[in-house]
């Protein structure tokens, strides 16, 4: 078992960089607060001792959603980008839809009978899978790939418009 | 196993702690005679041109978005490379075709002029 210290100071990095992706005004900052997060969840997946997802969850979330986000941003934001992240005047039907979310999501998580596995947590977390993806779930494997070929023509075709400009 | 994580967390303070201490004592050493022309944007030593916060072309978007195709594509080669001697040569040929699928996109950008620099 953890020391949970380790957990609460990295459930702290998690919700003060949590809090600043929506409190702070230029949205490019929030955008890199939101790599802190995402560093943050794969440290509390270590914990879980599944370090494939953390490592998963750092390759792809904190090195690649993060600069697409970056680049999103950065291609739509006119005007002044200090004040690109404000609220608006919904402060407080915002609030109030947060708190029931907030008290819905906490009556489930209470209500919930957590079970608990005996097993001891498996000494490879990547051997499984790989076992699992190549044997038993090829054709969902090779779907996967026709979703990221489609994935990647859309995106292709949504930047650069269909056909020849005139 | 989460005792080989704890090197992690120490290269993570280390290199949290670390720039602290250079601009800390860089603080602490220079003298401090601020001038407009000291305090003035450095860039490149040219004088600086229009905003700081300029919008970027669509190309650059382009790149991002192959970029995180690609990068989703190593979450699933990683796991076949650790097993690799392991699988037989049927779990190659399948990771061949899965790498062939994804090259027909890159062929796509590259007709597509996706990856031309503007």
């Amino acid at each position: 078992m953890t020391n949970p210290v380790i957990f609460w100071l990295i459930a702290l990095v998690v919700i003060v960089s949590g809090l600043m992706v929506v409190l702070l005004k230029n949205i490019v900052h929030s955008a890199l607060f939101l790599v802190v997060t995402f560093v943050g969840v794969s440290a509390t997946y270590v914990l879980l001792q599944a370090d494939f997802l953390a490592a998963v969850q750092i390759l792809v979330y904190a090195g690649a959603v993060s600069i697409l986000l970056v680049f999103g941003v950065m291609l739509t934001v006119r005007g002044d980008i200090k004040s690109s992240n404000l609220f608006n005047r919904h402060k407080l039907s915002g609030g109030v839809v947060a708190l029931a979310l907030f008290l819905i999501v906490e009556r489930i998580i209470l209500k919930t009978e957590w079970v608990l596995s005996k097993n001891p947590a498996p000494e490879s977390t990547v051997g499984p899978i790989a076992e699992a993806m190549l044997t038993k779930f090829v054709i969902p494997f090779e779907v996967a790939a026709i979703l990221l070929l489609v994935a990647m023509v859309g995106a292709i075709l949504l930047a650069k418009g269909e056909g020849k400009p005139q | 196993m989460l005792q080989n994580y704890a090197g992690v967390g120490v290269f993570f303070l280390i290199a949290a702690i670390f720039p602290l201490i250079l601009l800390a004592t860089a603080w602490l050493v220079r003298p401090k005679r601020p001038s407009p022309e000291k305090l003035s944007t450095y860039e490149c030593g040219l004088e600086t041109q229009g905003p700081t916060w300029v919008q970027f072309k669509i190309s650059y978007f382009l790149y991002a978005l192959i970029f995180v195709i690609f990068d989703v594509e190593t979450v699933f080669l990683y796991p076949w490379a650790v097993k690799f001697q392991a699988l037989t040569l049927f779990a190659f040929v399948e990771m061949i075709i899965f790498i062939g699928i994804l090259v027909i996109g890159l062929w796509y950008a590259w007709k597509e002029g996706a990856l031309e620099w503007l």
